[in-house]
């Protein structure tokens, strides 16, 4: 059976930058599974710029930036099988090394052993049935993601006339993508009062094309028998409920649906790693280390990101901890931990426990909000309720992930768990 | 005074500008908030991203993008243009494709390298 130091799953940024770090780190022997064809993960289909801006300091594209870490992969002895599917993994006990289960059409079906293993799977689109749209089951609707696919790899326009459903980034993106050729795209619709996409995205990509957004508005029927050809959108109420008599018809060809995405941890849930069911991710520790002493897990598998630096540089602390790990430096079962709770206005942080003893000078802490807010105070508050420090922000969206850094002396000395809660400003209200 | 948000990076400032007074910027984070605020009033630009054919390669398309930003108003003809073109495998990542685009003084060049195929 082939045995490595390391194993990294996915070889998407996550992946790369996890092995990258682990050999940096003085690991030699070193394999990332890949079911692509080709490195990268998703990148490469997101041909836009607006990647790199924090860790480059430049405007790169999906596939630029992807670049620069392959290029990076390439000058270390880091193996790679592409076309390999991972299927299951199986925890070693007590220390022993953990097995891989992968295929691929080459190779077939492959046992192999590694002492620390990286999860770096990414997400999948959430597709129709997980919101449950009524009316007929047409073709040409698609998640945006795939049409993104289509067009951008394949060469395939999917539509010519598109009504957008769901404000997240990936339906922004190709709202622009398909008018530059030659669609039109009626409306971009969104439930919630406010966009789940970043603010630029909206301007760029909507605002540049005077492509109207209709917030708290939902599709309320689809109709066409073939193909789609026109869509009801309605109003929604506080309670998220279409109401009566403010629909809207659309005549289009095509639905695209920008309605979230759901990491892929089929593998993780089966190794029986412990799962924090508001980021569908494993739990993870301030090392990315997941329940299962020696496999980690990071980038969107872990939880959604919507900037792919900050995936990036926490597959590197994943990647660091797995070389820690493989070189004997292992956090012993009986350390002690310190939960993050949330607070008022959050609702997820990662990590979500820290072994305070294992922390170093500072714990990053990723964390989304549950509500649009002005300006506000990230507080950080020990079990009896004492301040251990604040943030300041001028605004704060669940569509843009927060981090924080947490002084490690900082939380050693925390009494009780610590949570994580959003002070609005007296005054500034909510918008 | 004209309100703009910052597309610059994904912190996305609200801009005042005031285009009275030599289109001078507020609520800018950075510099380049300011530089963007200016122009976009004036003569906004965009950088463009799409994609080209590709023959002979292990893709059928190749992504490109504008070397620099280019006037928003050219978008769709610089669409057109790349459109209409096809490049024969292998490419190179940062290869020049058209050279000075519809003469804006921006190339438009490869995003990636592709391997013939
Ligand atoms: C469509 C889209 C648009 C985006 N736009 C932007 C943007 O404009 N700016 C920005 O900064 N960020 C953007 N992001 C976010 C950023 O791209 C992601 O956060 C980042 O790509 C996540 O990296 P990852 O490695 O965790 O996941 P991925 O890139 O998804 O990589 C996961 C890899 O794992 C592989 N894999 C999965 N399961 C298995 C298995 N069982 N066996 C073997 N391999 C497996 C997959 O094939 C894939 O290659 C976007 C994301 C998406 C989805
Ligand atoms: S002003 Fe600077 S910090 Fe603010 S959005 Fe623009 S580029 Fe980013």
């Amino acid at each position: 059976m082939a045995t490595y130091e390391l194993i990294v799953v996915g070889g998407g940024p996550a992946g790369l930058a996890a092995a990258c770090q682990a050999w940096e780190k003085g690991l030699r022997h070193i394999l990332i599974l890949e079911r692509d064809s080709e490195l990268g993960g998703i990148l490469n289909q997101c041909i836009h710029s607006g990647f790199g801006l924090q860790r480059f300091r430049e405007e790169l594209t999906g596939p630029e930036y992807a670049g620069r870490f392959i290029e990076m992969l390439g000058d270390t002895g880091v193996e790679t099988r592409l076309d390999t599917m991972v299927l299951q993994i199986v925890p070693g006990k007590d220390g022993a090394p953990h097995q891989v289960h992968a295929v691929s059409a080459k190779e077939g079906y492959q046992v192999l052993e590694a002492q620390a293993v990286v999860l770096a799977m990414g997400c999948r689109e959430r597709t129709r049935g997980a919101i449950s749209i009524p009316g007929e089951r047409p073709s040409g609707i698609f998640t945006a993601g795939a049409a993104q696919r289509y067009l951008n790899i394949e060469g395939y326009m999917v539509g010519r006339r598109v009504v957008i459903l769901g404000s997240g980034d990936i339906g922004l993106i190709m709202a622009r993508r398909m008018t530059l050729e030659g669609a039109k795209v009626l409306a971009c619709v969104e439930l919630m009062p406010y966009s789940g996409g970043l603010m630029r995205n909206i301007v760029q990509c909507l605002q540049d094309f005077d492509i109207p957004l209709y917030l708290s508005h939902t599709i309320t029927d689809i109709k066409g028998h073939d193909r789609v050809e026109q869509v009801t959108v309605s109003e929604v109420g506080p309670d998220r409920r279409p109401i009566p008599g403010t629909e809207m018809v659309f005549d289009c060809d095509t639905v695209l649906l920008s309605v979230g995405l759901i990491p892929e941890n089929e593998l993780t849930r089966a190794a029986g790693a412990d799962m924090d069911r508001r980021t569908s991710g494993a739990r993870v520790y301030e090392n990315m280390e997941t329940s299962i002493p020696g496999i980690f897990a990071c980038g969107n598998v872990v939880h959604v990101h919507d900037l792919v630096d900050y995936v990036s540089a926490e597959s590197e602390r994943a990647g660091a901890a797995a070389a820690a790990y493989v070189q004997g430096k292992r956090a012993e079962a009986t350390a002690r931990t310190l939960e993050l709770k949330n607070g008022d206005g959050v609702s997820y942080t990662v990590p979500q426990t820290v072994r305070p003893d294992e922390a170093g000078k500072t714990v990053e802490v990723f964390f989304r909000v549950n509500r649009v807010t002005g300006p506000a105070a990230i507080a950080v508050r020990d079990g009896e309720g004492n301040s251990l420090t604040g943030f300041r922000r001028a605004h704060l969206a669940p569509g843009e992930m927060e981090h924080i850094l947490l002084p490690g002396n900082l939380v050693r000395s925390a009494k009780g768990p610590v949570t994580i809660s959003i002070e609005e400003d007296k005054g500034g209200s909510a918008r | 005074m004209k309100e703009l948000v910052c597309i610059v990076c994904p912190r996305g400032c609200r801009l005042q500008v005031d285009e009275e007074n030599g289109y001078a910027v507020t609520g800018n984070s950075c510099p380049r908030g300011a530089e963007y605020g200016k122009n976009e009033l004036q003569h906004p630009t965009r950088v463009l991203t799409t994609t080209v054919r590709v023959t002979g390669g292990v893709h059928s398309r190749l992504p490109v993008k504008t070397s620099t930003a280019i006037p928003k108003a050219l978008l769709f003809e610089a669409m057109e243009m790349a459109n209409a073109i096809c490049v024969a495998a292998p490419v190179q990542p940062g290869q020049v494709i058209v050279e000075n685009l519809l003469g804006t003084g921006a190339d438009l060049i490869a995003g990636r390298g592709i391997a013939k195929g």
